[in-house]
């Protein structure tokens, strides 16, 4: 077989990976030959490049299939990839002033976000059963690292472990499902698959294939019953590591299931909305109730990760293309709230360090008003009231369900949605209600200003990057049908 | 009984008898060696599908490199198997049906052979008989697979950074040898003339 490529050029709709990679490789290089510690400067310097990357993605980004079909650039990708960018860089930032307080201040950390950033851009891009595996791994791989990177904290350790463990294991059942929908269609291509699926009469091995694959990515975006492993590796790992898996590698997945199921199976829609329809509605449930329980603010956050996941899954439940807007503008929000949050977090030092129990936040608004300002923001914006962001992400979902006729769907979301309310009031109730505990240390500037970013955008969400954001959403979303 | 038949069904047997050994063997330098002894019998059904490339690398590698690494484990380890395999009893009905399961799904993508008779022609890359597989791995691994041999590449070094970085631990004050240091060294700073006067000592 002769090789495809006419040149250098014909490459161009990966360009950001190659300068991704290229970058990775080379930040790799000084961080090992440097004679002595410089793990801000590789952090600053890898910031600069993923910005450089996005920026690339925004204006340069050419678009088409490359890789004999295995790589893909289109509108939703390009989409998908300016958040993940945006959930690498706020995530790198959350760590410039905490790195040496939680043990990541090592050349390593930075490469392995990038190295991590560039597994989820090839995740999003992935045409293919096998460029989606490849993608899927370096993302994984590189997130196993970096929750056990603080190697001498037994939990730490301990989340890597498990995190590996059961990451391992839904890898498996993604390739068992690749395996059989490969067997079963004779294609590893997506849309030669959806054209195969087409073609042949219902058959019980693509489905099995299909669930299985199903089962594997909801493992990633750790949605219900595949969500054990979340609460223990976000309270485990590090704060800004936490930040970090709660934003990007979430939007990453989420993309790829999207792709898979609007690429690969729409012939078969009926077969896997119910499955998504299942795992949304026992996500929204099992995350409202589960959480009420919760004392630990990066374990209540875990838990509320999970219930947004099920919310996004509203609207893929949905199958159409105001439904896949709606994930797009949902995962959008729910990322910039994320960030704002974590910042807040990691925001909260005192003498004997960081604090991550609810029950310390004991009148915060008192010492830190504008910190418990913001924390009390995001969590109305979490439980969706508004004008905050929040609230126009879950009506966005919502409306896909009801244009598709699922009633139950979206009544269920909303009493979740309800139940969910309480525990997040809860922080607020503690923070503004209860005798303050604690003092807090003055939060680092970029602290401040990640908090008042996501804050604006939060709160302004309906007059400024509202309409743009929900055009653009529309427009990546077309580019799948 | 043609010859062919006669040898899939004698590395069959040896393979899943040593395998089960692999599991039965009280001794864990037992149990390694029988699964060397499994890996050898699976290359050998490999050669006999006519997948050379893949019997020959199941062979340096997992025997050669693998299963030796194995060994070198369990023997220097002193890891105590009797131990593990306490709860084996306990664990053996959700083991059994796990495995039962398993073989469940084997069974159906087997019978897909059956089922879609056609399956099996319509391959991404179906193979062609008159070349040999390395040849064929050769003619799509650069060309057509690039993208997914560059990708598994970063993976791998995702992979050693993760290793150096959770176990690497620079020790001060270990005494290393340094080549350089020991060749450059010459009469002027190796050597000390000392004169001592007699009945005095250093």
């Amino acid at each position: 077989m002769v090789s495809e490529f006419a040149g250098f050029a014909s490459l161009a709709p990966a360009y950001p990976e190659m300068l991704l990679a290229v970058c990775a490789m080379a930040l790799l290089m000084i961080g090992v030959f440097a004679k002595k510690e410089i793990a801000p400067s590789i952090s600053g310097i890898a910031i600069g490049v993923l910005i450089a990357v996005g920026v690339l993605i925004v204006f340069g980004g050419t678009e088409g299939t490359i890789f004999a079909g295995g790589f893909i650039n289109d509108g939703f990708a390009r989409f998908m990839k300016v958040l993940i960018i945006a959930g690498s860089v706020f995530a790198l930032i959350l760590t410039v002033s905490t790195a040496a307080d939680k043990g990541l201040n090592k050349f390593e950390y930075p490469v392995l976000i990038v190295l991590a950033t560039l597994g989820m851009l090839m995740m999003v891009s992935a045409n293919d059963l096998m460029s989606l595996y490849v993608g899927l791994e370096l993302q994984s791989l590189s997130l196993y690292v970096l929750a056990a990177f603080r190697r001498d904290s037994a939990k730490a350790t301990e989340a890597g472990l498990k995190y590996f463990v059961l990451g391992a294991l839904s890898s498996g059942m993604l390739l068992y499902g690749a395996s059989l929908v490969y067997g079963f269609t004779g294609h590893t291509q997506l849309d030669q698959i959806a054209q195969a699926v087409a073609l042949g009469e219902r058959n019980v091995g693509i489905i099995f294939g299909l669930v299985f694959l199903l089962a594997g990515l909801a493992f990633k975006i750790s949605a219900v019953p595949f969500h054990m492993w979340t609460p223990d590796v976000y309270e485990g790992a590090p704060t800004p590591v936490t930040a970090f898996f709660a934003s990007a590698p979430k939007v990453a997945a989420m993309a790829l299931l999207i792709r898979i199921v609007f690429d690969a199976f729409e012939p078969i829609a009926r077969d896997w909305q119910q499955v998504i329809i299942f795992i949304s509605i026992a996500s929204m449930v099992l995350a409202a109730f589960a959480a009420i329980g919760q004392r630990n603010l990066k374990r209540l956050i875990a838990f509320s990760s999970i219930g947004h996941v099920g919310f996004a899954l509203v609207g893929l439940s949905a199958g159409n293309l105001v439904g896949v807007e709606g994930v797009a503008i949902y995962m959008a929000v729910y990322l910039t709230m994320t960030i704002g949050l974590f910042a807040c977090i990691l925001a909260l030092k005192n003498e004997d360090g960081y604090v991550e129990n609810i029950d310390d936040l004991a009148g915060l608004s008192q010492n830190r008003p504008f910190v418990a300002a913001m924390i009390a923001m995001f969590m109305f914006s979490l439980i969706g009231l508004p004008p905050l962001a929040g609230f126009f992400a879950k009506w966005h979902v919502f409306l896909a369900a009801i244009e598709a006729r699922l009633f139950i769907l979206a009544v269920i979301g909303m009493l979740a949605s309800a139940v969910s309310a309480f525990y997040y009031l809860r922080v607020v109730k503690v923070m503004y209600f209860d005798e303050p505990v604690n003092s807090y240390a003055t939060p680092a500037i970029e602290l401040r200003f990640v908090m008042a970013l996501t804050g604006f955008l939060v709160l302004s969400y309906y007059f400024t990057v509202g309409a743009p954001l929900a055009q653009l959403a529309h427009n990546a979303a077309g580019s799948l049908f | 009984m043609t010859l062919p038949l006669f040898f899939f069904y004698l590395f069959s047997t040896i393979v899943i008898a040593s395998a089960l050994m692999v599991i039965a063997s009280r001794n864990p330098v037992h149990s390694v060696l029988f699964l060397i002894l499994a890996f050898v019998n699976a290359a050998g059904i490999f050669m006999l599908a006519g997948a050379e490339f893949l019997a020959l690398i199941l062979i340096v590698v997992y025997v050669g490199a693998v299963a030796v690494l194995f060994l070198f484990v369990v023997m220097m380890l002193d890891v105590d198997f009797g131990e593990l395999r306490r709860g084996m009893l306990q664990y053996m009905p959700v083991g059994a049906l796990i495995g039962i399961i398993l073989l469940l799904e084997l069974l159906l993508v087997a019978g897909a052979a059956y089922l879609v008779p056609e399956a099996a022609g319509s391959g991404a890359l179906p193979i062609d008989g008159g070349i040999e597989n390395t040849r064929a791995l050769g003619l799509v691994l650069y060309t057509r697979y690039i993208y997914l041999f560059q990708a598994s590449g970063l993976i791998l070094l995702v992979a050693m950074i993760g290793a150096i970085v959770l176990t690497l631990r620079h020790k001060p004050n270990v005494k290393r040898q340094d080549v350089a240091k020991q060749t450059a060294r010459n009469k002027a700073t190796g050597v000390e003339v000392v004169k001592v006067e007699s009945g005095k000592g250093l």
